[in-house]
């Protein structure tokens, strides 16, 4: 519980965890502008740290991934905050995975994650509240605090924390090693280092890289993947739309063009959960009305995550099949070949040449949604995660986790360059006590009672 | 009858290694300071091993002695046998140990606690502690009745109180080395509402040396050149005058403790009390590590007046006929002939969760405890509580705060943040895993982190404060001038690297870069650096290790800055746990139970969560605005 109280930098999701219009990430702290600046470029050029209290910047959001998205952000200098310390306010658009990934860009740059009432707090303790207002904020964090503490409770039981568990496991061997062969020089102890040393310190490193990722994918699983239904007119884009949200969403007809606004659902495919946009076929009009519907696919075509690509299978491949196929080919999308009740003049290997997830179905018999769920996995990279292994629940526990593998991939590094094993322990036990913030242990202790449980040491 | 024998601003008893830095601090610190033992001429007695440092311990030597203590000076003083260990494995965990001359040692002690001013030393049992109606503390009473009227004490009674041995199926009340046990001061404390509880801890027997064949032993010889642990003892003309050998068990010894294990008194459970983790007696190495084919056993010679040598490794409270059946089996000990025999030890102890920080009893003012009274073991350990305990007497009787090092600050800091804090279920042992800050507290420079505080309290001499400072500045400027030192590539230059198993430069590159590469020492660059100035090992050694390890040193540092915002926030010592609205249940219970000092100690407490320490603080802050 290094430094949790004051004088670091905390940060958290200040709107509600859900989708919305607009999310906001909070942080506060003295590191406030500094993260910002590392994570927000303004379109002003002008950074955070030399913009006044009370203004707001307009910019783009990045982390070591690429562009998040546009956003505003507010900054507020201390004592002038809801704090009373440096706050920055970051707007983006809203859903969840906006706003998390938000988040976590700030923690990866130095931010904390914040504790329940932890803002309140501050607030407080700052001056920026009276007495009375105090006693309300104890109740607040009391009961939050209950929250999580169940909440942590509960998460002992879960696959996430056994699976920490067994690298914490590893690394307390590791530690407790090095410890006994620290600690007890003159016993009769098997020296640790060299390729051992090397080779368990970088299967630990892998362990944690891994268990990062699968939290990554995991969150699709859990907060949904932004998907788009494409294709030219009346390939049967509705008729998908319906047969998965199970219900008349969007109106049917022969008429090629009828779809013009977009309709949203948020469906299950299986484990997964699609929020699904229905757009306006994609073809040249001179109506201006389904002109605009076409505008607006085409504005969510580029901001969805997943694509799902229509095609008619009664018909020949057309021009603007092409044109859509040379767009997408490089993102994640499945082909649906559609109406394969009806005869077959499609080419599906041209299709399969640039896209290689295809599903056939027929969507208005209601047949072949288990081949598109499928392959929906498939490319998610979904199928190589045992949803039973466990994913780390919430930001906190992630970050626990990123912080942990840092310092792991420290320890490896100094081992590389041949540090001495002093400064390995260190890290190792950094890292240690990183992890076990989630269980309220302590590192030391930890260590001390593997090395008398495992070593024959003492005089 | 009772009789008044006089009064004292701090009353120690008991003078083994704990008691013996309490009062010469408290003396020290000008406080009419008195020393009781059972006998003077246990003075410093080393009941086990004859000696003194070791991993993490030799930490503590270093920083009892930065602080004004005096354990390193003496055991300087009275060693046979020096080694540094763990050189190669990193600063941060280089350890001096020494083999000391027991009887050395403990005239040395005696005598430097007799040349003492305003220090006391008295030859009586204490048997009664007295408070008056407030619970302060006010008079201490010996068996033979005379009354010393106090102001506070510290007791450091060691494995005395109702110490008992065990040997086979035989016990006995006893204190150490044939010395009578403590009876009546464990009741006393009891009716002052101080719940005892019972630890043990053994010791190997001791042999004669010419009973030994040393020609099937290992040698073990000391490390030159020898860093003494004082920093005011010159390291010019110390010499190792012994070596220490190694003998190993085998099969035979095994089987031998296998078939008499049911004579074991703490198998045939006959001992309550709980033993050390880290100092297993040979038949616990031998029943729980049964795939360990042998264990290792240090010969060490206890003086260089006596014929007596320690078997470390081989404590036993099995019978006697057994451990010389045991020792027999032993490759070179076959005709080894036993002095004293092995025994364990079982002793009352407090809890030192009744302890606060400044190792004053929660519940008793005026009433300290120290040593192995408080559930730790080791002499090291012992003197660096004594040190602590007797500087805060002091202070006490002088109205002044007393004097609490942080866990950044020192191992001294670490080991009673644990005691009081977490508490302890067997003998408490340092190591140098328990401490978080580790790259910092390293006994290379234990005068940087905590001769200043030394100075401040008044245990510093003006001569070594002068030194000190004087040292610092020589470290600073070498620092400086390294940190603009800049070399261009040559011949030499890239021969020396290569040789070192690093890559050549091919630009000019800064000397600190070149330093900062593992392969490459201060001193490798010696030839290359024209101006360097002459320096003392203790100089240059410290401008190495802090450009070497600069990173991982920047790193702890803001760790440290975090820990010290909390720890600065202290807690009223009246505060009622009870009455803090929002608190959790095991919170109140926990914080009612320990008590913590600051901010930063509540936070350390197992089962006080972070959400706790936030409704503390906000209850706190609404205190003052009240």
């Amino acid at each position: 519980m290094n430094g949790t109280f004051s004088g670091d930098t905390i940060a958290a999701i200040s709107t509600p965890v859900a989708a919305g219009g607009i999310g906001m990430v909070r942080m506060s702290g003295p590191q406030a502008f500094e993260i910002a600046d590392q994570i927000f470029v303004s379109v002003s050029h002008k950074t955070v740290s030399e913009t006044g209290g009370y203004h707001g910047l307009f910019g783009r959001l990045h982390d070591e991934q690429g562009e998040i998205d546009e956003a505003v952000v507010f900054v507020y200098r201390t004592p002038r905050s809801y704090t009373g310390e440096d706050v920055v306010e970051i707007c983006c658009h809203g859903g969840i995975y906006l706003v998390q990934r938000t988040l976590r860009a700030c923690i990866s740059a130095g931010a904390r994650p914040a504790q329940a009432g932890e803002f309140t707090r501050r607030a407080f303790l700052n001056g920026k509240m009276s007495l009375t207002q105090a006693e309300a904020v104890v109740d607040l964090i009391a009961s939050q605090g209950q929250q999580s503490a169940q909440a942590a409770l509960s998460a002992k039981d879960g696959a996430v924390f056994q699976k920490i568990h067994r690298v914490v496991d590893k690394m307390l061997g590791v530690s407790a090693a090095l410890a006994a062969w620290i600690d007890y020089p003159d016993e009769d102890i098997d020296e640790v280092s060299g390729e051992n040393l090397n080779q368990s310190v970088m299967d630990i490193c892998d362990s944690l890289h891994t268990i990062l990722k699968e939290y990554d994918t995991g969150r699709v699983l859990r907060e949904g993947v932004s998907t788009v239904i494409v294709g030219r007119p009346n390939v049967g884009k509705s008729t998908l739309m319906n047969l998965l949200s199970g219900e008349q969403k969007s109106i049917v007809t022969q008429i090629p063009g009828t779809t013009r606004d977009i309709v949203e659902d948020t469906i299950r495919l299986g484990d997964v959960v699609l929020h699904l946009a229905d757009t306006a076929g994609l073809r040249d009009t001179d109506d201006p009305v389904e002109k605009m519907g076409v505008e607006l696919a085409r504005k969510r075509l580029n901001s969805s995550y997943l694509v799902l690509a229509v095609f008619d299978s009664s018909e020949e491949l057309s021009a603007e099949d092409l044109e859509l196929i040379e767009k997408i080919k490089d993102r994640p999308v499945v082909a649906v070949i559609n109406k394969t009740d009806l005869e077959r003049k499609i080419d599906v290997e041209t299709i399969r040449e640039k896209i290689p997830h295809i599903a056939e179905l027929s969507a208005s018999a209601g047949e072949g949604v288990q081949a598109l769920e499928r392959e929906v996995r498939e490319l998610l990279q979904l199928s190589s995660l045992d949803s039973s292994s466990g994913i780390i629940a919430n930001e906190r526990q992630r970050a626990c986790v990123e912080q942990a593998t840092k310092t792991m991939d420290e320890a490896r590094q100094a081992l590389e360059v041949g540090e001495t094993l002093d400064a390995v322990n260190v890290c190792i036990d950094s890292a240690i006590d990183s992890l076990l913030e989630l269980t309220g242990e302590r590192a030391s202790e930890a260590v001390i009672n593997q090395v008398f449980e495992r070593f024959c040491v003492g005089k | 009858m009772e009789y008044k024998m006089g009064d004292y601003e701090v009353a120690v008893i008991g003078a083994g290694h704990a008691g013996i830095e309490a009062a010469l601090a408290a003396a020290r610190l000008g406080a009419k300071t008195a020393i009781f033992t059972m006998s003077l001429d246990a003075i410093g007695n080393m009941p086990c091993n004859p000696s003194i440092g070791g991993t993490a311990k030799g930490h503590l030597v270093r920083e009892i002695d930065a602080l004004g203590g005096e354990m390193g000076k003496a055991a300087d003083a009275t060693f046979l046998q020096s080694r540094m260990l763990n050189r190669g494995k990193g600063p941060a965990v280089h350890s001096l140990r020494v083999q000391s001359d027991r009887d050395e040692y403990h005239k040395e002690m005696k005598h430097r606690l007799e040349l003492q001013d305003g220090l006391d030393i008295i030859q009586a049992e204490i048997c009664d502690i007295r408070t008056d109606e407030n619970g302060a503390l006010k008079e201490l009473v010996t068996k033979l009745g005379a009354v010393y009227e106090v102001k506070t004490a510290i007791i450091c009674s060691g494995t005395f109180l109702h110490g008992r041995i065990y040997v086979g199926d035989v016990s006995y009340e006893s204190g150490p080395d044939g010395l009578h046990a403590a009876i009546g001061l464990s009741e006393a404390l009891e009716r002052l509402g101080i719940h005892l509880r019972r630890f043990k801890t053994g010791t190997p027997a001791r042999v004669r040396r010419d009973s030994i064949d040393y020609s099937k032993l290992e040698v073990q010889a000391g490390d030159e050149p020898i860093i003494p642990f004082s920093f005011e003892t010159p390291r010019e003309g110390l010499k190792n005058q012994v070596v220490c050998h190694i003998a190993y068990t085998n099969e035979k010894t095994h089987q031998i403790i296998r078939d008499n294990i049911h004579r074991s008194p703490l198998y045939g459970g006959m001992i309550e009390g709980v033993g050390p983790r880290y100092c297993p007696s040979i038949e616990d190495k031998v029943m729980r590590f049964s795939e360990k084919p042998r264990h290792q056993s240090f010969v060490e010679p206890v003086g260089l007046h006596t014929e007596e040598m320690y078997l470390q490794g081989l404590s036993s409270s099995l019978p006697e006929d057994v451990q010389v059946q045991i020792y027999r089996s032993i490759v070179g000990f076959e005709n080894v002939k036993i002095m004293r025999n092995a025994y364990a030890i079982e002793y009352d102890c407090i809890d030192p969760l009744d302890l606060k920080a400044s190792l004053e009893f929660l519940k008793a003012e005026g009433l300290y405890g120290a040593g192995q009274f408080n559930g730790t073991s080791g002499y090291e350990e012992a003197a660096a509580q004594g040190l602590i305990a007797g500087i805060n007497a002091a202070r006490k009787v002088q109205g002044k705060e007393p004097v609490i090092l942080d866990r950044a600050s020192s191992y001294i800091g670490t080991l009673i943040d644990d005691l009081v804090t977490k508490g302890c279920s067997d003998p408490y042992r340092m190591m140098t895993s328990r401490s978080e800050y580790r790259l910092l507290l390293r006994q290379d420079n234990a005068d940087q982190r905590l001769t200043p505080i030394g100075h401040e309290i008044g245990l510093i001499s003006e001569e070594r404060w002068q030194h000190y400072l004087h040292k610092q500045e020589l470290i600073e400027q070498e620092r400086k001038r390294i940190e603009k030192l800049t070399f261009g590539p040559s011949k030499e230059l890239n021969e020396m690297l290569e040789s070192r198993g690093t890559a050549p430069m091919e630009t000019g590159a800064h000397a600190s870069d070149l330093i900062r590469r593992p392969q490459v020492s201060y001193k490798d660059l010696e030839p290359f650096d024209t101006e360097r100035p002459h320096l003392p090992d203790e100089v240059t050694e410290q401008v190495e290790i802090q450009i070497k390890y600069e990173g991982y040193i920047q790193k702890q540092l803001i760790q440290v800055e975090q820990m010290r915002r909390l720890e600065t926030r202290k807690i009223p010592e009246d505060i009622n746990y009870e009455e803090v609205r929002g608190l959790r249940l095991e919170a109140i219970e926990k914080l009612q139970r320990i008590r913590p000092h600051s901010i930063g100690q509540a936070s350390r407490i197992s089962g006080v969560s972070p959400a706790d320490i936030s409704v503390l603080l906000i209850y706190m802050e609404s205190c003052k605005e009240k």
